[in-house]
């Protein structure tokens, strides 16, 4: 417990410092709003075993409206994050909605399905500026005041959003609702034969899991200053299975770990590769799936925990 | 998207004389509804072998799409550099590809039989990226045609519209091999084994019928079909990398409207999508890449176990 309180007051003078080592803010923006979107879909695939193929909808749709918002309606970044969180949690009643009705692999079916089809949404509507996106979106300022124009102002704004939803994750995990949740993951007909109504929490947490990850995804469109079409593509969907798998599905840190990973993966790797790099990302999905399934994360907390305890239980869900 | 493609080639196909319904020249209905009819052709082969890999190993196979794609790599690249013509290419191709698939069986899926299904569906997603990363490295985005066999050139005249040859050859030879596919599984003694391996599979064994050969020819099997229609597609589409992943979401998306359960259901499943989505096309063409996916949000609110399904 004290090493891991250890790591994160590390990470936590990290972080703040960033600005002062050299590392280009808006890659580490960047960054953190995937690791945001990664811990969203952390939520469900970690702790209620829902994988959703279609989470790019959310993350990518959330983009376009908060964009939209700001450059067409003239709206402040903040009223139109939340505006755009409202629209992803919209969205994700209606697909979590249908998606919960089948379980396991249809699950992850239906959601590709209903993302493709946000997808095509995205493609033929008026508002998304079709191929292009919708590009140039200003960043403004914060409630009027603070002026975001700067990256380093940006940044801390980002990290605090970032640090507020990590923490919210954590409590909701923590609470009553999110034990429910683990115990459906566990066994569904067991939680329904206790009595607990499934299908709702199952619901709930999609939409937290839709909510957050729109605020990921239009918070990344405001630090970038564009929303395009690849925000809701299904390879979107996919980066986010393989963040929060490769970090540790059903650890707290694993898919900020993921990200991170990817993230840098992806922004020094395709300087080397050129345009290997969707088939190494394809590489890395095999080796996670085969041979550590647990995660990076995850196999670091299961090998302290050995060491601790030789004979000691596997972890269900390591903090 | 696919159908897109090949509505483009359709367009100066029609010319038969101008009968209108609602506005709309009966030759465009018509041939509209052979392209449905085209793609719901791949629609039921693809569904076809992902219902009968799900039966037997419980894998969804993610790599369908990229099977697909290879098939008509396969057939494109025997053409140019071995001079493979088109009907040898029918048949090397899904070997080859079969073969792949064995490979890809042996060395990977078969280690994660026991787990859960969404590490089969996770491991083949990954597959799928390498193959189509792989392929978009080496060709580049823009796709290339395949030339139509000589023998199927050119096009019927049925006095109400013109048929091109190779797309009624499409549709006939996907029913023949979609039919026989079900004949074999449902009228013979391998398909009777095979029936049995997807009910218990360890009894089966214990029998002394080889099951994992049974797996590993299955998912080759399986996997060969994609193929073959790739090969099939190959003239009617352009032949590029990602050919294979746009029509694999709209075959999942077939597959939990017919349900998995059943052989013919995925079938008749792809075949009617095709055509809905065809006549999606005349009518409100907008909507004509959401038409599967909006029928598929329906199918799940009104019999979520999907139409031939049972859970």
């Amino acid at each position: 417990m004290r090493t891991t309180a250890i790591l994160y007051a590390l990470l936590g003078l990290f972080a703040l410092c960033v600005p002062w080592l050299g590392i280009y803010p808006v890659f580490m923006m960047k960054l953190l709003c995937f690791a945001m979107f990664a811990c969203a879909y952390n939520l469900l695939l970690g702790f209620g075993r829902m994988l959703s193929f279609g989470h790019a909808a959310f993350f990518g749709f959330a983009a376009y409206v908060s964009s939209w918002l700001i450059t067409a309606h003239a709206f402040g970044p903040s009223a139109a994050i939340l505006c755009a969180m409202v629209v992803a949690a919209a969205l994700g009643t209606l697909i979590g909605g249908l998606a919960i009705r089948r379980h396991g692999i249809y699950f992850a079916m239906i959601t590709l399905a209903l993302g493709q089809l946000v997808y095509f949404v995205c493609l033929e509507a008026p508002f998304t500026g079709g191929e292009n996106g919708l590009q140039g979106v200003p960043r403004g300022s914060l409630f009027g005041i603070l002026p975001l124009r700067s990256d380093v102002v940006l940044y801390y704004l980002v990290l605090a959003i970032f640090v507020a939803v990590f923490l919210f994750i954590r409590r909701v995990v923590h609470s009553p609702f999110g034990q429910v949740l683990k115990a459906i993951r566990e066994s569904e007909p067991r939680a329904i034969s206790l009595g607990y109504d499934s299908n709702r929490y199952k619901l709930v947490a999609f939409v937290i899991s839709a909510t957050l990850a729109g605020l990921a995804g239009s918070l990344n469109a405001l630090v970038l200053g564009f929303a395009t079409l690849s925000d809701v593509q299904q390879s979107t969907s996919g980066e986010v299975i393989l963040m929060t798998l490769l970090g540790g599905t059903g650890t707290f840190f694993g898919p900020v770990v993921g990200a991170a990973v990817i993230v840098t993966l992806q922004e020094y790797l395709s300087d080397i590769v050129g345009g290997w790099v969707t088939a190494i990302i394809g590489l890395i999905f095999v080796a996670c799936v085969l041979s550590f399934r647990r995660g990076i994360v995850g196999e670091l907390e299961t090998l302290r925990l050995r060491r601790l305890r030789p004979m000691g239980k596997e972890p269900a869900a390591p903090a | 998207m696919l159908a897109r493609r090949i509505g483009r080639v359709a367009a100066h196909g029609c010319s038969a004389p101008v009968t209108e319904i609602f506005g709309i020249p009966v030759a465009v209905i018509l041939g509209q509804l052979t392209l449905g009819l085209v793609n719901g052709s791949f629609y039921a082969m693809l569904s076809l072998g992902l219902a009968v890999i799900f039966g037997l190993m419980g894998v969804v196979n993610f790599a369908h799409g990229a099977f697909y794609t290879l098939g008509a790599f396969a057939a494109l690249l025997g053409l140019q550099y071995c001079g493979i013509n088109y009907w040898a290419a029918l048949v090397l191709a899904p070997l080859a590809v079969g073969l792949i698939g064995v490979v890809v069986e042996r060395l990977l899926l078969r280690r994660l039989y026991g787990l859960d299904p969404l590490y089969g569906l996770l491991l083949t997603f990954g597959l799928a990226l390498i193959v189509e990363g792989s392929l978009h490295q080496v060709f580049g985005a823009t796709g290339q045609s395949y030339p139509v066999p000589q023998s199927l050139a050119g096009a019927l005249n049925l006095h109400f519209m013109f048929l091109p040859l190779y797309r009624a050859w499409v549709i006939l030879a996907s029913v023949v091999v979609c039919f026989s596919t079900w004949f074999v599984i449902e009228r013979t003694r391998l398909g009777a084994t095979l029936r049995a391996a997807t009910e218990n599979a360890p009894l089966l064994q214990a029998f002394g019928v080889n099951v994992p050969l049974l797996k590993a020819t299955t998912y080759g099997g399986g996997v060969a079909l994609a193929a073959l229609a790739g090969v099939l597609a190959s003239p009617v589409v352009l032949v590029n990398s990602h050919m294979g992943n746009s029509l694999v979401i709209v075959v999942f998306a077939v597959v939990v409207i017919g349900g998995m359960g059943s052989i013919l259901g995925a079938i008749v499943s792809g075949l009617v999508l095709g055509v809905v989505e065809g006549f999606t096309k005349v009518i409100y063409p907008e909507a004509s890449n959401i038409v599967v996916f909006v029928i598929m949000a329906l199918v799940l609110i009104l019999r979520p176990a999907g139409l031939f399904g049972k859970e």
